[in-house]
């Protein structure tokens, strides 16, 4: 089972422009549209790799040929372009993972992205962050202690994107193969208080699965942007305790320190 | 990236929308020329820095007089004393900090006769993922301290991307800032006009405050600030010729040119990570061990150690481990230097930092690196 792709997963890349149709690259057959793309191959995922003033309409492209999962890795993309992305994928049969995002694993499975697929193990623990980095942290303490994941998904740091950490949470709540669950979030923005709301309300309709989460920023100056639009503080709603008491008060363990993520999922679990 | 008042306002009235007749100068002799080329019998000098609050601010400067950064002139001859006193030296501000920001720039203006202060702004709302105005009749204060006080007073509402601007978003705000007759349509142009300048230019925010009703009933824009979405930069020349680098803290300035990240901080332990989230933990790490983070520049007399922190992904950690015996050796290294190595290639990154022989201190995991760098600059 695990989320998002499996065994069965079968990517296209969309990774260079138009116009090199009926070539190859790296032995893999390479088609000028993702329209063609998909009816040759059958594919129902996409990852995305083109710079920043491209990427919107690849994304846009994918969704046309409604491919199933894309997952957009550039970072940089302007904040208007991913509003009518956004806008685009309102009633589409795609869901779209990033932008600037580290991609989607289930480990033994299937790889999009760029995550370092040596620090995983197959096993129980859902993974869900902002942080692409923060990721390959609670990945590798997940599988230092034993647990391994089920599956790890970076949603990425940009303002507006395709999914966030409630629609993951979501799919690892309905996972059979995922017993407990790491949510990382960062300063900035209402998403970690709306997961963690999300979170308190299903577990009163009796759906829970143990959960550790982590804010990084706690000692981020005020106001500052921190290498991405992701993480600004703006007059106290958004910032690190904020969101720390919202888990707190929905029953997550929160780890003090990002090297305790392993620590703190194990103490989620009664262990 | 933010600009100043005074180009915000020539982007409004390019727009065509309303702003008083002003003059920007660089130096004091210019002021009186640039406010005898405007109506008069008032006039308006502000200070142009990147930060809110001037016409409370003080001046730090016994010589810059007790008056703030807007002051309301009644001759060509006070303006000119009046930006005199403000240029070169040092306005603080709510939003400035204690240090104060420099005035170079003065903006002069005529002077408008106000009945009404209204507040009107646009920004990118993530939770909608649209478009979102926001409307208030008390303009002229910190929506802030709006918000906080009478939130009932504020009026927000979102545009759908697809069908963008329409007139009722207009006539919406019209009703919500209690305007009449005449002013609905001139805030109904207003408004299509504001957004159209928005989208076009790829804005993250865009403040008028206050939006004001003249005695002769007419709506005027009296305030401007505008932040632009960086990553839109490429497509807009224009806009990024504004830039005004002697706003920025010099060393962010100079990362920016090499693409590089660079946040700088007040403390003693230099950090390099990837990516924002793992840098911000760090800096949280750091911090939970008991010293203070500051930024990775060599020549920062306040940083008594470095702490390299990698998680590679994509970027591999024996190319990290190369550039940092390279910078090394380049530039010496007189303080204690941690190095983390974790993911892609950590095995051969680890090697080529052990058999470096330089002075480098090899760290297992994150909280083991943070341990090692504030002993070793701690003791």
């Amino acid at each position: 089972m695990a989320v998002l792709v499996n065994e069965n997963t079968k990517v296209i890349c969309q990774g260079f422009p138009g116009g090199k149709g009926g070539t190859t690259h790296l032995n893999l057959p390479v088609y000028d549209s993702v329209h063609e793309a998909r009816e040759r191959t059958g594919a129902n995922a996409s990852v995305i790799y083109v710079p920043p003033p491209f990427a919107a309409d690849s994304i846009l492209e994918a969704i046309d040929a409604e491919i199933e999962l894309i997952v957009c890795i550039t970072e940089g993309i302007p904040v208007l372009d991913m509003m009518k992305v956004k806008r685009a994928l309102l009633n589409s049969k795609s869901r779209l993972i990033g932008p600037n995002c580290p991609g989607v694993m289930t480990p033994d499975a299937c790889k999009i992205g760029i995550m370092p697929g040596s620090i995983f193990k197959r096993g129980k623990v859902g993974v869900v962050s902002r942080s692409g980095t923060l990721t390959y942290e609670a990945v590798k303490q997940t599988t230092d202690i034993g647990l391994g994941q089920s599956s790890a998904v970076g949603i990425g740091g940009d303002p507006i994107k395709g999914t966030e950490h409630i629609d993951v949470l979501e799919m690892f709540l309905a996972d059979p193969e995922t017993e407990s669950i790491i949510m990382i979030g960062e300063i900035g923005g209402a998403a970690e208080e709306d997961a963690a709301q999300f979170l308190a309300d299903e577990k009163k309709r009796g759906r829970w699965k143990p959960t550790a989460g982590f804010i990084a920023g706690r000692t981020a100056p005020p106001g500052r942007r921190m290498g991405h639009a992701g993480a600004i503080v703006a007059g106290g709603k958004g910032d690190a305790q904020s969101k720390i008491e919202a888990m707190l008060s929905a029953g997550i363990v929160v780890a003090d320190s990002p090297a305790t993520l392993g620590e703190a999922v194990l103490k989620a679990m009664g262990k | 990236m933010n600009i100043h008042e005074y180009q915000a306002k020539a982007l409004l009235r390019q727009y065509g929308v309303p702003v008083s007749d002003g003059r920007v100068v660089l130096k004091a002799e210019e002021a009186k020329t640039a406010a005898g080329e405007l109506d008069g019998p008032l006039w308006v000098v502000k200070a142009q820095i990147h930060a809110g609050g001037r016409g409370k601010g003080h001046f730090k400067e016994p010589e810059a007089g007790e008056k703030g950064g807007v002051r309301l002139a009644r001759s060509v001859e006070e303006a000119e004393q009046f930006a005199r006193q403000m240029l070169g030296r040092t306005l603080v501000t709510i939003q400035t900090g204690p240090a104060g920001k420099q005035v170079n720039r003065i903006y002069i203006e005529d002077g408008s006769d106000i009945e009404r202060e209204l507040y009107l702004a646009m920004l990118i709302d993530r939770q909608s993922s649209r478009v979102s105005f926001v409307a208030s009749t008390e303009g002229g204060m910190s929506i802030e301290d709006v918000a906080h006080d009478t939130p009932e007073k504020i009026v927000s509402f979102t545009v759908d991307p697809a069908s963008g601007y329409s007139d009722f978003h207009g006539r919406r705000v019209a009703f919500a800032l209690g305007l009449q007759g005449n002013q609905v349509k001139q805030c109904v142009a207003l408004v299509k006009n504001l957004y159209r300048l928005f989208i076009e230019k790829d804005m993250d925010m865009l403040e008028i405050n206050p939006l004001v009703v003249m005695t002769n009933g007419n709506l005027k824009c009296l305030d401007a600030k505008m932040a632009f979405d960086g990553n839109a930069m490429y497509r807009h020349a224009d806009i990024a010729a504004l830039r005004d680098e002697s706003e920025e803290d010099p060393k962010e300035l100079a990362a920016s040119k090499f693409d590089l990240n660079y946040i700088a901080l007040d403390g003693e332990i230099g950090c390099m990570v990837n990516g924002a989230g793992l840098a911000m933990a760090t800096m949280d790490i750091i911090k939970l061990y008991g010293a203070e983070p500051a930024n990775f520049i060599t020549s920062d007399p306040n940083v008594k150690g470095i702490l390299v922190n990698i998680f590679g992904g994509i970027m591999r950690c024996d190319i990290i481990a190369e550039g940092v015996l390279v910078a090394v050796k380049e530039v010496g290294l007189q303080v204690p230097l941690v190095v983390r190595l974790e993911g892609t290639n950590v095995e051969l990154g680890k090697k080529i930092i052990n058999e470096s022989g330089l002075n480098v201190i090899a760290a297992d995991n994150l909280s083991d690196a943070a341990q090692k760098i504030v002993k070793a600059v701690k003791g």
